[in-house]
């Protein structure tokens, strides 16, 4: 077992005992709905039947609702995508490498991280399926046995990397965020008071009985998916980014792209795991789990990869330079100057500048400016996507064909969709599952509490009361 | 047991003991006994009596299944065999006839396609000595006008059907009415090529003696013919052969384009173009200066081309003919005088090798230019007035005269004979109050056009491709015209129509066979008139006599006279001069209906479904307006609203508008797309003159959108896309103008092609391959409307052009050359005032590397063993990454569903219009990548044929749809694995020499070569250029 020093600070606060930690997540799982959740979860799903309703009125007319064209064939929807997929590293980031590096601080908001990276991840999905002209036959990109002749999938197509890229980073994720929750769900039904929830949630916690070898199996298991997980997470976004790397399109066929994708997706997914756990930390009421500590730890995060994301921009315009490719030259001349250059500098400032602010201590742990800068990051990563894939596309090798782009209604309505999904997913998350990992919160509480204020030690007598059998630091 | 008592029955058959159950009682499956309510019909016909419960639910399952089977299954629709199959007809072969575009003085002699009965391509006709196999894309396009729903379906009196017996009774009377008080009757036509229909109206006016033949043009040349007569006593338009032309001047002469006989002229012109970097090969080409207002698809073809206003059209022909005569001119301008000089030193140096065209319609200039052409000799040599053509025979004065009298009230009958003056005179208002006066006025339109509508008659007449008739282009050339196809609607030919109410056999076959036997026949010498017609109808063309060639003419014209009326061009003429011209798609606007005209893109301008007026960069700086700014365009009473579309080389202070627009009556695809601008021609001296006078402008603030398929209009200095070099360099070095990339390696610079990752593929069989000559290529998109015929391509609207979405598999990009530093991207952005230009058609480029085939994740775009870049629509599932991972951007999306669409209200919409799809080629579904196939249907037949005759493809056998309706032939398409190919030989000739591939750099090896362009200008030595080597040559 990994000792901390009792030097260093609390993970969590407030000198909770189990008993609390327990009290304090389920409290919201077994509780009526509140006021705030039902506006939240209401407006969230008014906004993904409008969305519903874009997407489907997309797919009956074509694509052609959109402002697509001849030299532009892809802008929202990939975008989208990648942008969704990028938000979706952090969570898997998060539980699987953070574990592995025994950053402890992660037990807080690994839940809802991983959460987070799949309704990502779906959200990411959606649009695969939404910009294929004929989504019907989606399927074909799968390498099924077929009786259409001998048709199989193309393996040099890097689409169909990223169909088993992603496909594998989902289940992957759900695997791992749903072995995390067993123990959780079998504590809420234990606790249960009426047959339903009891029911579902004993099925949903598979018959977990907290033994010592139960116990030892969810440890190997955790540590085994980790493994597993580590190395998806640097894979997908590196296949994504292969998506354009490994085309011919200037702008696009960059060997940089698999490290700066990667470290986008991480910068973007932080900020979007800090915007959500920020609203949930204050409406739950869990300022004591997720803590400033927290907080300044994934901001330091956030300025890491947004500085690694800067260096890349940089990189690219050297090479582009260096190179003497006169596409490559225009390709990123165009960005910084031509028609969409408020892109290229919404981008630059969102994503290079904005993040930089951080080394000031008092911005780093402030939550105003964490929640707003994380809004700006994501806002930012969406342009980099943007800028990417549209100011290269529309300008690139035959002038002729040079062409602009601007959304239409359906372009935004579909977008909007998938923050409808997101959104009403993470709220029913949020509601009917805990959203903290309560087991491994309890296992940092004996460390970080070790040396509590004698005002609020009686509080831990409770821990004397419970005496829990799956206390881990015991082993 | 004894005692049981109870007896159990199976039921009361068997209580009753019948003989019948008897029988049964033993076989286990016996027959149900029908009961005495047998007949019983009750819950579905027939099941009723069915006698067991087996059946029933035999039938049940039946129902079921086939239910649930029809439920899933797509709706079918039967197509029906012949029931008795014609004799020549065999389904899937194509039938092939010769016949005769000749449509309003436009001529091409044709060869029509037909499947099962329908026409499906126009492709031309190679034995024809004056088209040679060149169909122009409204040629190509008119084949859609046959299957125009919107025609009318019979005759009509007034707003109402009529019936043809009554039409044709009502209308004799009258004219037989009217003859007898002696009224007088107009045939109203325009250009007729016809020998035997002007006979018939001769018949006709026989019959009728009141009765005059009126015939206008609605871009008129009867200025020339006017100048004709007076300077040789000949009021003809001469033939013209710009093949044997050294130097070609042209003022304001779209002879490539608009003019005359543009297709012909473009073969001739590109004789004079083409080069060859074999040993030996043809190092000269013509030199054309062109002076014009409007940067027009000729003046972009030309080496050296002065931008004028159209006041200054006269004085342009002046100064020629003084610098020639070797007098004083008046100055039109530093670089104007400059070419002017530099045109005449050239002409007189050429020896007769010379020919200068004006497209004015002025008798005064053209009388100038008949003096310089008769100064240089050309009369001798480029000029044949001996050979008249016969594609404009518009009178303006008797036209004139018609509508005035016709005002008056002088006329009593009118016949429209393909005429819609209403619409396309400038005097059509006059016109439409007029005809009110006219007592009997019949139109023969096939549609209730501006004028049809406000006919008491109209007697429709068939398309081209469902009559019989002739033509003769030029004196000396006929050619014949047969249906392709039986009557769609219940129309007769006007000729019929005419022949009929003249009283005599409405058989016009009959008449043209009759017509052919008296006057054409005899030139033959031949023996058997039957042989001599079958041959005819086969070849589509009779051509007995070899051509004379020109024998020069004395000019016997007052050039001093005309001189002296054009006067002195007025230096300081302030406000906007507003000049008309023709556009090479929509032309007068007689096929304004034609969606496929209305989306092809002009050349130079590469906008469509629109007119707009055309300004300079300059002008529109100094009025403070930017593209697609509509402004007021007013002239004497007159105005316009059009949007501004910003033109290098147009002149500055002038203001360019196209006719053809603006059409009220014309259907669906026609009504309200543009404005009317023929009004705004004035008459000078009687001619119809497109120089329409000064305008002011003013700015109305509302914004329209044009559609255009290209909006950049620089190469922004990019070599590898297109290639042009100078022709005095290019005689030193074959190599001139080529942009040789080099890649660094480890191992030094290497060319591009010599490190792959590629394997490639193995072409055992055949290789195809394309190269397109860009000094031949004029930009005139013919490939463009053929390839839409040929490959079922969609036509998608103002809107979807606007939106960047157009179809057209093959395109031909235009750059402008800009004066900026290779090095400012932004400035080079900016074409030049008045640039160079040039034309590069661009469809598939067929990569053997295709970066296309990498990216589709389901393996619907392949590569073939024949080196095709291959498309399965059906794998398609619309990702869309292959379109953008195509650096030529040469794939096109199926956005929406294109056919059965209201949104698209097109020929796909309905019926008749589908019947013009190629039956070899897929309708693409919505959501699918389509592109360029090299037209795979035409090489798989090709294959087919040769191999059923046990033998290998004959080069030239197979063609493509754009290569084959090419008329400079630019495009070359054959067998690269032959070596004795054309394109082999002229590939292997060229290969140190002009050939190039686009964007070498990346090596994706198209398999289309292009041709670099060579220009004929004097090489100044320009910094700018060793410059631009520089930049370019070294890395990449």
């Amino acid at each position: 077992m990994h000792v901390t020093s009792p030097v260093r600070n609390p993970l969590v606060l407030g000198g909770k005992t189990y008993a609390d930690v327990t009290e304090d997540i389920c409290r919201h799982v077994e509780g009526k709905p509140t006021k705030e959740w039902k506006v939240a979860f209401g407006v969230s799903f008014a906004v993904l039947i409008y969305g519903t309703a874009c997407v489907l009125w997309t797919w009956w007319e074509g694509l052609g609702v959109w402002g697509l064209n001849k030299t532009v064939g892809w802008a929202w929807d990939i975008t989208n995508f990648v942008w969704w997929v990028g938000i979706g590293h952090a969570g898997t980031l998060i539980s699987a490498i953070l574990l592995l590096f025994r950053q402890k601080w992660r037990t807080s908001i690994n839940r809802a991280a991983e959460a987070m990276t799949i309704f990502a991840v779906l959200c990411a999905a959606s649009f695969i399926l939404m910009h294929m002209g004929r989504p019907w036959l989606a399927y074909w990109a799968l390498p099924l046995p077929n009786t259409f002749g001998s048709l199989w999938v193309n393996f040099n197509s890097p689409l169909v990397w990223d169909v088993f890229a992603i496909s594998t980073y989902f289940s992957v994720s759900c695997l791992f965020w749903y072995v995390g929750l067993v123990p959780d769900l079998a504590t809420i039904r234990d606790r249960a008071k009426n047959k339903v929830s009891k029911y579902i949630y004993g099925t949903l916690a598979m018959g977990w009985n907290g033994s010592a070898k139960t116990w030892s199996r969810y440890e190997y298991i955790s540590l085994i998916l980790a493994g597993l997980s580590t190395p998806l997470v640097l894979s997908v976004h590196t296949i994504v980014s292969m998506d354009f790397a490994t085309s011919v399109i200037p702008g696009w066929h960059t060997t940089i792209f698999p490290p700066y994708f990667v470290a986008g997706a991480i910068f973007s997914g932080f900020a979007m795991v800090q915007n959500l756990m920020l609203v949930t930390r204050v409406v739950y009421k869990l300022e004591d789990y997720i803590t400033l500590e927290h907080i300044e730890s994934m901001n330091k995060i956030i300025t890491l990869t947004g500085s690694i994301v800067g260096v890349a921009y940089l990189t690219e315009f050297f090479i582009a330079w260096y190179s003497g490719v006169e596409y490559e030259s225009y390709a990123f001349l165009n960005r910084a100057t031509g028609p969409y250059w408020w892109a290229y500098w919404a981008m630059m400032t969102c994503n290079v500048v904005s993040p930089q602010l951080f080394w000031f201590r008092s911005i780093r742990r402030s939550v105003k400016w964490t929640f707003f800068i994380s809004v700006i990051v994501n806002i930012g990563m969406w342009f980099e996507r943007f800028v990417i894939i549209v100011t290269s596309l529309h300008r690139d090798y035959i002038p002729s064909s040079w062409a602009m782009f601007s959304p239409t209604m359906f372009d935004i309505g579909d977008y909007i969709f998938s923050f409808g999904f997101f959104f009403t997913c993470f709220f029913l998350f949020s509601k009917y599952l805990p959203v903290v990992n309560m087991a491994e919160v309890k296992a940092v509480i004996k460390s970080t509490s070790e040396k509590l204020p004698k005002k609020v030690s009686g509080v831990a007598k409770g821990e004397r009361l419970t005496s829990p059998a799956y206390n881990k630091d015991a082993q | 047991m004894e005692n049981q008592t109870k007896k159990y029955w199976k039921g009361l058959e068997e209580l009753r003991n019948d003989e019948k159950f008897v029988k049964n009682a033993n076989s286990e499956f016996g027959t149900f006994e029908q009961t005495e309510l047998g007949s019983n019909k009750s819950i579905v016909d027939g099941i009723g009596e069915m006698s067991d419960r087996r059946d029933f639910l035999k039938v049940l399952g039946f129902g079921m299944a086939a239910v649930s089977l029809a439920a899933c299954d797509a709706p079918v629709k039967n197509s029906l065999p012949y029931v008795n199959k014609p004799t020549d007809t065999f389904p899937t072969i194509a039938d092939w006839y010769a016949s005769t575009y000749a449509e309003g003085g436009d001529y091409a002699s044709i060869m029509v396609k037909t499947r099962e009965g329908r026409p499906i391509k126009i492709e031309g006709n190679k034995q024809s000595g004056i088209t040679k196999g060149g169909v122009n894309a409204r040629g190509q396009a008119s084949l859609l006008s046959l299957y125009d729903v919107e025609k009318l379906k019979g005759p009509k009196k007034g707003e109402s059907d009529a019936d043809w017996n009554a039409v044709d009774k009502e209308i004799s009377t009258q004219l037989v009415a009217l003859a007898a008080r002696g009224g007088e009757i107009r045939v109203v036509s325009s250009t007729i090529l016809s020998p035997s229909t002007k006979a018939v109206i001769a018949d006709f006016a026989a019959k009728y003696p009141t009765t005059q033949h009126i015939t206008y043009d609605a871009h008129s040349v009867a200025g020339l013919v006017k100048a004709n007569a007076d300077s040789f006593g000949k009021a003809v338009v001469p033939s013209y052969d710009f093949s044997k032309a050294k130097v070609i001047v042209g003022l304001s002469c779209d002879f490539l384009g608009t003019w005359i006989s543009p297709t012909e002229y473009a073969r001739q012109y590109a004789q004079t173009r083409k080069l060859s970097s074999a040993k030996g090969g043809k190092k000269e080409m013509s030199r054309h200066f062109q002076f014009e207002t409007s940067l027009s698809m000729t003046g972009s073809n030309a080496d050296y081309r002065a931008a004028v206003k159209p006041s200054q059209e006269g004085a342009v022909a002046v100064a020629l003919h003084n610098k020639l005569a070797g007098k004083s001119a008046a100055s039109l301008g530093g670089n104007t005088d400059k070419l002017i000089a530099q045109a005449a030193t050239e002409l007189k140096a050429a020896g007769g090798a010379g020919l200068v065209v004006s497209g004015s319609n002025d008798p005064n200039v053209q009388t100038v230019v008949n003096a310089i052409n008769a100064m240089i000799g050309a009369y001798s040599v480029t000029i044949d007035l001996d050979t008249p053509v016969y594609y404009r025979q518009g009178n303006d004065v008797a036209m004139d005269t018609f509508i005035s009298d016709a005002k008056a009230g002088r006329v009593g009958a009118v016949l429209f004979l393909a005429a819609n003056p209403v619409y396309d005179h400038p005097r059509g208002a006059e016109l439409k109050d007029a005809l009110s006066k006219v007592a009997l006025s019949v139109s023969f339109a096939d549609r209730p056009d501006e004028t049809a509508s406000l006919c008491k008659y109209i007697t429709p007449a068939p398309h081209f491709l469902e009559s019989w008739g002739d033509a003769e282009p030029k004196a000396g050339y006929f050619s014949l015209l047969q249906p392709a196809i039986s009557l769609i609607y219940k129309t007769r030919q006007a000729q019929s129509s005419l022949l009929k109410w003249a009283g005599a056999s409405s058989d016009y076959y009959a008449y043209v066979r009759n017509y052919w036997k008296a006057n054409v026949f005899p030139k033959s010498g031949a023996g058997d008139f039957e042989q001599f017609w079958v041959k005819c109808l086969h070849d589509g063309i009779y051509e007995p006599t070899s051509v004379s060639g020109a024998n020069g003419a004395s000019f016997a014209g007052n050039a001093d006279a005309a001189i002296a009326a054009i006067g002195n061009p007025k230096a300081d003429a302030k406000g906007l001069e507003v000049v008309l011209y023709e556009k090479v798609g929509i032309g007068t606007g007689a096929m304004a209906n034609n969606p496929w005209l209305q989306e092809f893109p002009e050349p130079v301008t590469k906008a469509c479904w629109d007119n707009y007026a055309s300004i300079s960069q300059k002008t529109a700086k100094d009025n403070d307006l930017t593209q697609d700014d509509v402004i007021k365009i007013e002239i004497g009473g007159k105005s316009v609203e059009l949007p501004v579309l910003v033109q290098p080389g147009q002149a500055n202070e002038t203001i360019s508008i196209a006719i053809g627009y603006g059409r009220e009556k014309a259907g669906k695809s026609g009504n309200g797309v543009g404005v009317n601008v023929y009004p705004m021609a004035v008459s000078k001296g009687g001619y119809w003159n497109f120089n329409a006078g000064t305008a002011t402008i003013s700015k109305t603030g509302e914004i329209h959108e044009i559609a255009q398929t290209q909006t950049h209009e620089t190469v922004m200095g990019r070599r590898a896309v297109v290639q042009e070099g100078r022709l005095a360099n290019y005689k030193k070095d074959s190599m001139e103008g080529r942009f040789l990339p080099k890649v660094v390696t480890a191992e030094g610079l290497k060319a591009p092609g010599e490190i792959s990752l590629w394997n490639g593929y193995k072409k055992p069989n055949h290789s195809w391959g394309m190269a397109i000559d860009l000094n031949a290529c004029n930009g005139c998109g013919a490939c463009v409307v053929s390839c839409q015929t040929e490959n079922n391509v969609q036509v998608v609207g103002r809107q979807e052009v606007i939106n960047s979405r157009e179809m057209h598999w093959i395109r031909i990009d235009r750059y402008y050359s800009s004066d900026a530093d290779v090095e400012d991207m932004k400035a080079l952005e900016i074409a030049s005032e008045n640039p160079e230009v040039i034309f590069q058609p661009l469809m598939c480029q067929h990569c053997s590397n295709a970066p296309c085939e990498t990216v589709c994740p389901v393996l619907a775009t392949t590569h073939s063993s024949e080196g095709l870049n291959q498309m399965a629509y059906n794998r398609c599932i619309g990702t869309r990454y292959c379109a953008n991972n195509c650096p030529y951007k040469v794939r096109r999306f199926n956005w929406f569903k294109y056919f059965d669409n209201d949104n698209f209200d097109y020929h796909f919409n309905n019926d008749l219009g589908k019947m013009v799809i190629n039956p070899d080629v897929t309708v693409r579904s919505r959501g699918v990548i389509e592109k360029c196939s090299m037209c795979v249907q035409r090489i798989q037949e090709g294959k087919l044929n040769a191999k059923k005759e046990r033998r290998r493809p004959i080069d030239g056998e197979i063609i493509t749809a754009c290569a084959q309706s090419c008329p400079t032939e630019a495009i070359v398409f054959g067998d690269m694995n032959d070596p004795e190919s054309r394109l082999s030989v002229l590939l292997a000739e060229e290969k140190q020499g002009r050939a190039f591939t686009m964007l070498e750099e990346i090596n994706v090896k198209p398999v289309v070569n292009y041709l670099v362009k060579i220009r004929n200008k004097d090489v100044e030595t320009k910094t700018t250029e060793a410059a631009h080597e520089a930049a370019h040559g070294g890395h990449s």
